[in-house]
């Protein structure tokens, strides 16, 4: 019996005791004093704190990359030169590259997740539900420096003599697919890349889905199952609508750490400013450029163009986070028509 | 809770006891030269009791923070040109020198076996040699079987003094190169993958069948990888070590170099090594503090007569002595306090 499933309360689960777990309406018992503002401003404090912060953090970004853009105007952002000797420099590539490995992060990563936490809460003998569920959060403990260490010296090999043949000789017969996995196996690249940040964001979705799994209210379930639902239909009709907010949160999480993802990246990624359609190539991302060259980059142009990149991360990681608030707003408003 | 409070305040008193102690000369910098910088700064408390404290933080960050004068030095392992210099208000002087070995992946092809020409690595570079059975590396290598293998392109992925020397001698020897790439730490390479740091370039040209990348030369012999002999400017090969990069400065025409604005790829001399390069020193010309400078002048002075033996432990080349002597020839003419006295006599 684990620890979340005891903390179901025993009362009869309806839709407003969910939304509204204190009793609404409940009077206070002595007048408020002085401590009560006091709470209340001081968490407001902290609370603007954040927002002030996030604003410098712009603002500064901004000011640092304003030479890049007064240089290169919108330009920056669409081409794909980028040349510290003549001082020319686009940040397409880099976008492209940050785009595309998680992209193929979450394309691996996402089924794999939420099959692991699948099998944690709906399958799983308890006694291997501690040690599993301990060794994925482990995985998420595990630095991103040795992710990219590993990546080099074990992964990439192993890739280039076993998966990437393989893969060129299946796949890669495929009409349209096929272009994606031709070039010589190297096992350094975009399509390595990708992989090895699955393998680092899978312990990130993978516990928040077995999280909000875990607190599908039995009794649904159990219903469910009275009814001579199977274990899947359970799942697909019980358990991921009741849980679809914190399952797309969980993948938001995921996605927001492979695209900031920096030295894992760099170690395997060939760090080449180009946008090729193989995944075999060398490409780069935002984070190994900026992880790349900045120690570096004495000219102020250069320096800035590197500070723009960043601004463009940051930009990139507002959009996602703003995407995941938008769908998770437009789910929760089309639940409220079905019913 | 207690024994972290406790343990906080050890640590506090500690750091201030360390802070107290004799003045101690600030270096930032190269991270190339650090490791024989930290063994001339341990060797040189030892005789002298004065501590340089040096931070590694790459040849950029070298110059900004000397320029801001947060550190009594900066070295950079690109040389200032002399407008920047004078812009600045700084001198500079070579340190400590180094090579870089191009390194080959290719199957029965053994240390110095495999003999290239700076045109060629050029081609190589650029992609227009494309396979290693190709008529201008067969022409060089009669004695080796080279197959119709493609050349896998490894270089530095990371702004760096290596890739700094690399592409200088390049652009030496090849117009094409010099017109469509250049030199610099960094630069926009027409092919191939890149390795962050010597190590990541170590271990893509292990790992890539058929490649081809560039280290320093500590690192191409502490991992036995396959070097290359290139050809000199008088069309000799010779073999990568101490003596024929000494060689390479000691043939080089510093003295006609205004601000030692020497970059010591291509030199002549039948004995050189012809891709070597050297980390450079920069001061400020006006000091503030004419004592910290003199400090910083001592150390190098001392390092320059005594610390040569410590350099060649790891693989690292002390200046030649010819060198050394125009130096301290600079450092009297060029660095004065504020009434304009000289510091170093």
């Amino acid at each position: 019996m684990s620890a979340s499933e005891a903390q179901v309360p025993p009362m009869p689960m309806t839709d407003a005791t969910l939304r509204h777990p204190e009793p609404v309406g409940a009077k206070r018992t002595s007048p408020p004093r002085w401590q009560d503002p006091l709470f209340e401003h001081t968490t407001r404090f902290f609370a603007v704190l954040v927002l002030a912060l996030l604003a410098c953090i712009i603002v500064a970004l901004a000011w640092a990359a304003a030479p890049a853009m007064r240089k290169f105007g919108l330009a920056f952002f669409v081409t794909d030169v980028w040349n510290p000797v003549t001082l020319t420099f686009g940040a397409l590539a880099p976008i492209y590259g940050t785009l595309v490995t998680s992209a193929i992060a979450l394309v691996i990563g996402v089924p794999l997740s939420f099959g692991i936490a699948l099998f944690l809460t709906e399958m799983c003998p308890a006694v291997l539900k501690r040690p599993l569920g301990t060794a994925v959060e482990l995985l998420a403990a595990i630095p991103s420096i040795i992710y990219g260490m590993w990546g080099l010296f074990v992964f990439a090999p192993f890739f280039a003599d076993h998966v990437q043949p393989l893969l060129t000789g299946t796949l890669g017969k495929v009409w349209l697919v096929g272009a994606l996995f031709q070039g010589a196996p190297t096992g350094i690249g975009v399509l390595a890349a990708g992989v090895i940040l699955s393998v680092m964001i899978i312990p990130f979705i993978a516990a928040v889905m077995r999280d909000v799994f875990e607190v599908v209210p039995p009794v649904l379930k159990e219903s469910a199952y009275g009814l001579g639902c199977t274990t899947w239909e359970v799942v697909r009709n019980i358990v991921l609508p009741y849980t679809r907010v914190g399952v797309i949160g969980g993948v938001m999480l995921g996605l927001g750490r492979a695209l900031g993802e920096t030295m894992a990246v760099t170690f395997v990624i060939g760090n080449a400013y180009r946008i090729r359609t193989s995944l075999y190539e060398p490409g780069n991302s935002i984070a190994s450029a900026l992880a790349n060259e900045f120690n570096e980059a004495s000219d102020p142009v250069h320096r800035a163009s590197l500070i723009a990149l960043g601004l463009v991360l940051f930009v990139l990681t507002l959009v996602v986070l703003a995407a995941s608030r938008w769908l998770i707003a437009h789910l929760a408003r089309g639940e409220g028509a079905k019913t | 809770m207690l024994k972290i409070t406790r343990m906080l305040v050890a640590a506090t008193a500690l750091s201030a006891a360390v802070g107290v102690q004799a003045a101690e000369i600030t270096g930032a910098g190269s991270t190339f030269a650090y490791p024989i910088f930290a063994k001339w700064a341990d060797a040189y408390k030892k005789s002298a009791g004065i501590g340089m404290n040096y931070q590694s933080i790459g040849s950029g960050g070298g110059i900004a923070q000397v320029k801001a004068k947060t550190v009594d030095f900066g070295a950079s392992d690109m040389p200032l040109t002399v407008a920047e210099l004078d812009k600045a208000g700084l001198m500079q002087y070579p340190a400590i020198m180094g090579g870089v070995v191009p390194v080959v992946n290719i199957e029965g092809v053994k240390p110095g076996a495999m003999k290239l020409t700076g045109p060629v690595l050029a081609d190589i570079y650029l992609g227009k040699i494309k396979s290693w059975n190709d008529p201008a590396i067969e022409k060089l290598n009669p004695g080796l079987k080279l197959a119709a293998e493609p050349i896998t392109v490894v270089r530095r992925s990371d702004g760096s003094g290596t890739t700094f020397i690399w592409t200088n001698y390049l652009s030496k020897v090849s117009p094409e190169w010099k017109d469509k790439v250049g030199s610099s730490t960094a630069v926009a390479w027409p092919e191939g993958v890149g390795g962050k740091g010597n190590e990541g370039v170590a271990a893509y040209t292990q790992r890539i069948k058929g490649s081809i990348g560039y280290v320093e030369y500590a690192y191409a012999k502490k991992n036995a990888m396959a070097y290359t002999l290139v050809a000199n400017k008088e069309g000799d090969y010779v073999q990568p070590n101490i003596a024929s990069f000494q060689a390479a400065a000691a043939y080089a025409d510093w003295k006609s170099a205004p601000g030692f604005y020497v970059i010591i790829t291509d030199q002549p001399g039948k004995t050189t090594w012809p891709i070597a390069g050297a980390t450079f020193v920069l001061l400020h010309k006006t000091q503030d503090k004419p004592a910290n400078a003199q400090q910083v002048m001592k150390f190098f002075d001392w390092s320059f007569n005594h610390g040569q033996k410590m350099a060649e432990e790891l693989d690292y080349v002390p200046l030649p002595p010819n060198v050394v002597k125009m130096i301290a020839g600079a450092w009297h003419s060029d660095v004065k306090d504020a009434s304009g006295k000289a510091i170093w006599n």
